[in-house]
């Protein structure tokens, strides 16, 4: 995909109109040449790559990739095409498909336990659950290593064969004292210290025996006496059935991805499914999640509503204040009011949560005189300093917004307004305000917008927190939806996609009707 | 300047003297408090409360014991132990990652919603008007609404083209550069649009072919509207945090958002000097340019809304 945004401006650059480009072979003409031969050398190459992975939904659209962009900047036509086609393929892959994504996502139980498709979830189920064959001889066994890779070398039959966890145990050359082989050639034996301090490793290794996985692997326990363990489990395609070979229990697929016994013991992991409306149903249904959720939900609105009402406020307030030329030194307070905004946002949260610490922070112990105010950990104050911060953040913004606005209402307005005799009040009211909102309003369903997905604040600051008891994700008073999606996903501990997916869809459907909202009312659309 | 003059009156008290507030002839006393003094006392306040955490983060940098505690008295003992340390520490490292991904996007960002923008205003052509509807409606989403979704993709290419996988500085570019067509276009759109389409035909009757037209004339011409999409790209770039969080893993790729969060948040070892110091060089250039370019920018914010 990059190769294909590298080969985009450039290429465009050699195309010498629709008129030709074989008349014309200027240094631009090469530069084209050569970039495409690239476009489609390492295109190819990843198409390759795709298909002998397995991976053909990459291979289809590598495929289609590196075909659009043959036929665009071949093409004597498609002249729009060959200026939107980088920007274009980056679009689709990492913004249209992403979303269309996770409306997919939304709907599986994709997550840990259910990853990856039931084959390899068979495969996983059949290598994890393996025993030592009773009775079964043992390997005197030599641990060694190539490339910080592991391996297992024994004597098989006289022979000697060495594999490791991807590879089964294949004949070797080397040579052994007649019961343990001493050298194998590519790779080096483990000396004492190293078995020990890489014990854990070496106990966790498992060399297939044979590329059969029935034959079971070969483990140790010590690093010195090796052992065939055998699947207890044993899977059958013709039934799609798990069998214990101990116990005789049959575990058969449920249609949340799981081999389940008839007494409900479920085998992991289990593999991805569809799982229809369940994400949302629990979302909106399941006592311990949907309370914290609902909290969440009204949470993010209160705060991106309240963020964008009072940095306007006090925003609109100090363009006022300072819309009067008989204040001197205006510059200065507009460069100095304007630092917030120039001061990187995420580092500036970062800074105030040092500042808001408990128990050492500058507000408490200086400010305060030694009071241990729970900033950050109390549910109502958390609530507030995380306003207070994002109103010191976004003033500034609000400030320059609404200064350029009042400056370009015409005074004239004004002065037949004082004329009708209007108060200074009545004329803010009735008719700065109003002319104000006009330019502003656009910018204040964004400035909403973007408070409403204000992940870094949250998350910098507060962490979400303080959390709510005994949800099972890990959300708390201060969590706005967005923060929410990232801790189902990656930080309460089981990583839900499939749950976080859901809230996601719930959010991009409430950005779209706020947008949509917004949009009725200005317009937008009518003036393409 | 001349759009404040305007404005003056009104802020005057309309008595048959109003032509004379000037300087010299301004209120004076107690209405001087009431009209023009209070804005000061305002002022000052709203100074001293947007300067505290700035004087504060600096004072911390400076302070060798490099502590919470040891910050909070400002400026009480001054070194330069915390900069030095982070000669030590990975915050080049990150310094430097953050400086190539955030310009190679502004860059990417700059051309291709440069020649997206050219392609709109330009050329006429099937699908022109549905495209921009699109594009319009994709402005709406935030690209970090899918980050799942595109922490989940980055595993599935990784498993095919390691470059491009998770953990990658090349896929996070890619990322961001996905997002930009959606947010910039229609910014440059309606600059692109400004410039008179004579001068394109113009060029094109002496033998100028559409690429020529584009890169050496119309891109000259609009280059405000790339300064401004290339500095707020980088900026925006330069503190995203969501996305680079999810896709950057080993602690040597990782941004200064994503390492800088780290030592903030550490709270056994409290790297807060280092952290000081980090914050404090890595907001200087962003400042700097801010304050330089202050009217480019605040131009561009207010474009969108205040054209049409």
């Amino acid at each position: 995909m990059t190769e294909v945004s590298l080969g985009g401006p450039a290429g465009r650059g050699g195309t010498r109109g629709s008129d030709s480009h074989a008349r014309r072979t200027g240094p631009g003409w090469y530069v084209k040449i050569v970039l495409m031969a690239a476009v489609n050398a390492l295109g190819l190459y990843g198409v390759w790559t795709a298909v002998m992975v397995g991976s053909w939904g990459v291979a289809a659209f590598l495929a289609l990739a590196v075909a659009a962009a043959d036929w665009v900047y071949f093409s004597r036509r498609m002249l729009p095409a060959k200026y939107l086609y980088p920007g274009l393929v980056l679009l689709l892959a990492f913004q249209l498909f992403v979303m269309l994504y996770t409306a997919y996502v939304a709907f599986t139980n994709y997550g840990d336990g259910h990853n990856s498709t039931k084959v390899d979830a068979i495969a996983a189920i059949s290598m994890q659950n393996e025993r030592r064959v009773e009775g079964s001889e043992t390997f005197p066994l030599t641990v060694v290593e190539r490339d910080g890779e592991l391996g297992f070398a024994i004597l098989r039959d006289g022979e000697i064969v060495v594999g490791d966890a991807e590879t089964p145990l294949e004949p070797a050359a080397g040579s052994d004292d007649g019961a343990r082989v001493t050298a194998v050639d590519g790779w080096t034996a483990l000396e004492f210290a190293e078995l020990v301090s890489r014990s854990a490793e070496i106990t966790d290794l498992r060399v297939p025996f044979s590329g059969d996985p029935a034959a079971g692997g070969l483990r140790t326990q010590d690093g010195a006496l090796g052992f065939v363990a055998a699947p207890v489990l044993v899977y059958d395609a013709a039934t799609d059935t798990f069998t214990n070979t101990t116990t005789g229990v049959t575990y058969t697929p449920n249609d949340h991805g799981s081999f389940v016994s008839a007494d409900g013991e479920e085998l992991t992991p289990g593999w991805r499914v569809g799982v229809g409306f369940e994400n949302f149903t629990a979302i909106f249904t399941e006592d311990r999640l949907a309370g914290p959720f609902f909290q969440v939900l009204v949470w993010t609105f209160v705060f991106a509503g309240l963020s964008v009402v009072t940095t306007f406020a006090l925003g609109l307030f100090l363009a006022m204040v300072f819309n009067d030329p008989r204040v001197r030194g205006r510059k200065v307070y507009r460069s100095l009011l304007i630092l917030p905004y120039a001061f990187p946002a995420f580092l500036a949260t970062l800074v105030w949560r040092g500042m808001l610490n408990e128990k050492f922070g500058w507000i408490n112990e200086v400010l305060l005189g030694g009071a241990e105010i729970p900033w950050l950990t109390d549910p109502w104050l958390a609530k507030f300093s995380v306003l207070a911060v994002n109103l010191w953040l976004g003033f500034p913004y609000m400030f320059l917004v609404t200064t350029g606005a009042l400056q370009s209402i015409p005074g004239d307005v004004l002065e037949s307004a004082r004329v009708d005799g209007a108060s200074r009040w009545r004329a803010i009211r009735s008719i700065v305000l109003p002319l104000l909102m006009v330019s502003t309003a656009p910018l204040l369903i964004s400035a909403f917008a973007f408070n409403f997905n204000n992940f870094a604040l949250i998350y910098m600051l507060t962490g979400g927190g303080p959390h709510f008891e005994g949800a099972p994700v890990l959300v708390g008073h201060t969590d706005i939806l967005i923060s929410m999606v990232y801790s189902v996903a990656f930080d309460s501990g089981v990583k839900q996609y499939g749950l976080a997916s859901a809230v996601s869809l719930l959010i991009f459907v409430i950005v779209g009707l706020i947008s949509w909202l917004g949009f009725r009312r200005t317009r937008t659309l009518e003036e393409l | 300047m001349s759009a404040v003059t305007k404005t003056a009156p009104r802020e005057s008290v309309p008595r048959p003297d109003r032509y004379r507030i000037r300087r010299d002839a301004g209120p004076r006393g107690v209405r001087w408090w009431t009209e023009v003094g209070w804005r000061h006392v305002v002022g000052i306040v709203m100074v001293v409360i947007c300067v505290v955490p700035l004087l504060y983060v600096i004072s911390a940098s400076l302070n060798p014991s490099g502590t919470f505690t040891g910050s909070n008295r400002l400026f009480s003992e001054v070194g330069l132990n915390n900069y030095a340390e982070l000669f030590e520490s990975r915050y080049w490292r990150w310094f430097v990652n953050s400086f190539v991904i955030a310009t190679t996007t502004a860059i990417g960002t700059v051309l291709m919603g440069g020649a997206a923008a050219y392609a709109f205003s330009r050329f006429r052509f099937s699908g022109r008007r549905a495209a921009l509807t699109t594009l319009l409606l994709v402005q709406m989403f935030p690209q970090m609404l899918a980050v799942v979704a595109i922490f989940l993709v980055l595993l599935t290419i990784g498993d095919v083209i390691p470059v491009l996988g998770t953990n990658s500085t090349l896929a996070l570019i890619a990322v961001y550069l996905g997002g930009a067509l959606g947010v910039n276009t229609f910014l440059m759109y309606g600059f692109f649009n400004t410039v008179p389409r004579e001068i394109d035909e113009a060029a094109k009757i002496d033998g100028a072919g559409h690429a020529q037209i584009f890169w050496t004339i119309i891109l000259r011409l609009v280059s405000p509207i790339l300064a401004v999409v290339g500095l707020l790209s980088f900026i925006g770039t330069f503190g995203e945090f969501i996305i680079a969080k999810t896709v950057l893993q080993s602690p040597d790729r990782l941004t200064l958002a994503v390492g800088l969060y780290q030592w903030a948040s550490d709270e056994r070892n409290a790297p807060w000097g280092l952290f000081s110091a980090g914050a404090v060089l890595a907001a200087v250039p962003v400042v700097v340019l801010f304050l330089l370019l202050q009217k480019y920018i605040v131009g561009g914010l207010t474009a969108g809304s205040v054209k049409g």
